[in-house]
C-alpha cells in the first residue's frame, strides 16, 4: 500500500486530479453578484431598516404601548407618550438608536398593531453617528416611503404567525 | 577627457541603446499588466468568482490603476533600514528581470542579442536574482523580512540545481547554447515529448524558482506577512511585484523555447506555418502561463520542509539520473549532435 502511493505521488496523479476539478470548476457558472449593480433576493423576512406605519386613512398605528421598548434586548427603543386632544393616546416622541439596535425583530413581533415593521432596506449607512439616531419623523418617513413593500411582505408572512 | 566629451561623442551609441531599452521593456511591461490580470482572472474562474471586472473593459485597467495609485504613494523607509540597500535591493531585482529577457528569440532571427551562451547568460541573470531578495530582507532590519529572505534564497538556490540538470540533458540534445539553436534543434520533434520527465521537473522547479504558488513560502501571509516585501512601499514594492511577473514570463518563455518548440509551429504544413513564428511563441507562453496560474489555484502551499525535501531529495536525483541516462542513450545509440 504504502509503495502504491510512492508510484502514485510520482506519476503525480493527486494534481492531475486536482486540475481536472479545477478545469470543471473554471467553466462553472459564476457565483459572484455585482453588488452595486446586482442584488441578491430577499426574504420577505429579512430584517432591515425600521419603519412605523400608517394606516390608509393616514392615521399612525402606533398607539404607545411601549411593548417594543419593554421586550427590546439592547435598549434601544424610547418612547413617550401623551394623550391627543381626540382622547387616544399617541407618542410624542419614538427614537431607535440604530447603533444599539441589534436587529432581532423583538419589537416587530410584540408590536400589537403592526406598526414598528423591520424592512427591507438596508443600505442605510451615514457619515456621522447622529444620523443614525432615528426620531418618530424619520421613522414615519421611512414607513411612507416602503409601505408597499412592507405591507406585502407582512401579508406573504401572515399565514406563518 | 570629460565625461561630457564622452557623452557628446558618442551620443548616437546612447540613443540606440535607449531605444532598444524601450522596445524591450515596453512589451514586457505590457506582458506583466496582462500577466497579472490573467492570473488573477484564472484563479477567480477556479473559484467561482469574476474577478477584476469593474475597471476599464473588461476590468482590463485595474492593473494600470494598481500601478498608478502605487507611484503616487509615499516611499516609506524603515528607521532601522540599511537606507542605501533598501532602496537598491528592488532596483536589482527589477533590472535584472528585465536584463535576461533580451536574449528570448521570438521568431527566427527576432532576437535583441543572439549569443552564444544565451542560456548560461539567463541562468546567470536568474541566480543573480537572489541578491535582490536576500539584500531586501536584510536590509529592511526586521524579522519577517529576514526570515522571508532567508527561505526564498534557500528555495531558489535549491531548485536552481535541478533546474542546471534539466538544462544540460537538453543542451545534451542541442550541442549549442545558443537559444536559436535549441529551439532550431526541435524542428522534427519537441522536447518535451522525449524528455517528459525533464519537461515536469522544469515546471515544478521554474514554480519554485518564481516564488509561486504552491512554493511561494517566502511570502506566505500567514506566517511571514509578505516576505522579503513587508517593509517595502509605493515604488520600491511596484519594482519587486514587477520583478517578480517579469521574472514568471521569463520562466515560462523558457519552458517555451527548451521544450516547446519556441517559436515553431506544431506541424510544419500549410495553415500553421504560415502564421508567424511570434504569434506561435505567444500562445505557447500563453499556455505555460495558464498552467501556471491553474497550479497556483488547485494546489496547497508546501511546509518548509517538504519543500527542501521535494527539491534535494526528488528532484535532484532525478534530474541527475536523467542526465546520466540521456547521455548514455545519446552516447549509446549515436544520437549525440556533431559538435565539431
Amino acid at each position: 500500500m504504502k509503495f502504491l502511493n510512492k508510484i502514485k505521488a510520482f506519476f503525480l496523479t493527486d494534481f492531475l486530479g486536482a486540475y481536472v476539478l479545477a478545469q470543471k470548476y473554471f467553466f462553472r457558472k459564476k457565483a459572484t453578484l455585482n453588488y452595486p449593480y446586482e442584488k441578491g433576493k430577499l426574504s420577505p423576512r429579512f430584517r432591515g431598516e425600521h419603519a412605523l406605519r400608517r394606516y390608509p386613512s393616514g392615521e399612525e398605528r402606533c398607539i404607545g404601548c411601549k411593548l417594543c421598548e419593554a421586550v427590546c434586548p439592547a435598549q434601544a427603543i424610547t418612547i413617550e407618550t401623551e394623550p391627543r386632544e381626540d382622547g387616544t393616546r399617541r407618542t410624542t416622541r419614538y427614537d431607535i438608536d440604530m447603533v444599539k439596535c441589534i436587529y432581532c425583530n423583538l419589537c416587530e413581533e410584540s408590536c400589537p398593531v403592526d406598526a414598528i415593521v423591520q424592512g427591507p432596506h438596508f443600505e442605510f449607512s451615514t457619515e456621522t453617528r447622529e444620523e443614525l439616531y432615528y426620531d418618530k419623523e424619520k421613522l414615519l418617513a421611512n414607513g411612507d416611503r416602503w409601505e408597499s413593500v412592507l405591507s406585502a411582505n407582512l401579508e406573504m408572512d401572515s399565514k406563518y404567525k | 577627457m570629460s565625461v561630457i566629451t564622452l557623452i557628446t561623442e558618442n551620443i548616437f551609441l546612447i540613443l540606440e541603446i535607449l531605444m532598444w531599452s524601450i522596445v524591450v521593456f515596453v512589451p514586457i511591461l505590457v506582458g506583466v499588466i496582462l500577466a497579472v490580470y490573467g492570473d488573477r482572472k484564472i484563479w477567480a474562474a477556479v473559484q467561482k468568482r469574476k474577478g477584476p471586472n469593474v475597471v476599464g473593459p473588461f476590468g482590463l485597467f485595474q492593473v494600470p490603476a494598481d500601478g498608478l495609485k502605487y507611484i503616487f504613494k509615499e516611499i516609506i523607509i524603515p528607521d532601522g533600514a540599511d537606507k542605501v540597500l533598501f532602496i537598491l535591493a528592488p532596483i536589482l531585482t527589477f533590472s535584472l528581470a528585465i536584463a535576461a529577457w533580451s536574449v528570448i528569440p521570438i521568431q527566427a532571427g527576432v532576437v535583441l542579442s543572439n549569443i552564444n551562451v544565451g542560456i548560461l547568460y539567463i541562468f546567470a541573470i536568474s541566480s543573480l536574482g537572489v541578491y535582490g531578495i536576500l539584500i531586501a530582507g536584510w536590509s529592511s532590519n526586521s524579522k519577517y523580512p529576514f526570515f522571508g529572505a532567508l527561505r526564498s534564497a534557500a528555495q531558489m538556490v535549491s531548485y536552481e540545481v535541478s533546474i542546471g540538470f534539466v538544462i544540460v540533458t537538453v543542451l545534451m540534445c542541442v550541442g549549442s547554447l545558443n537559444l536559436t539553436d535549441i529551439v532550431l534543434a526541435q524542428k522534427n520533434v519537441w522536447f518535451f515529448i522525449p524528455l517528459f520527465p525533464m519537461f515536469i521537473v522544469f515546471f515544478i522547479s521554474a514554480l519554485a524558482e518564481t516564488n509561486r504558488p504552491p512554493f511561494d513560502l517566502p511570502e506566505a501571509e500567514s506566517e511571514l506577512v509578505a516576505g522579503y516585501q513587508t517593509e517595502y512601499s509605493a515604488i520600491p514594492f511596484v519594482l519587486f511585484f514587477f520583478g517578480e511577473y517579469a521574472n514568471i514570463l521569463l520562466m515560462c518563455s523558457l519552458t517555451t523555447i527548451l521544450f516547446l518548440g519556441g517559436w515553431l509551429p506544431p506541424m510544419d504544413i500549410a495553415p500553421f506555418n504560415m502564421v508567424p513564428g511570434f504569434i506561435w511563441f505567444l500562445l505557447k507562453i500563453i499556455l505555460v502561463f495558464y498552467m501556471f496560474a491553474m497550479v497556483k489555484a488547485f494546489v496547497p502551499r508546501y511546509r518548509y520542509d517538504q519543500l527542501m525535501r521535494l527539491g534535494w531529495k526528488v528532484f535532484l536525483p532525478i534530474s541527475l539520473a536523467a542526465v546520466v541516462l540521456t547521455s548514455s542513450i545519446l552516447f549509446f545509440f549515436n544520437l549525440a549532435p556533431n559538435l565539431i
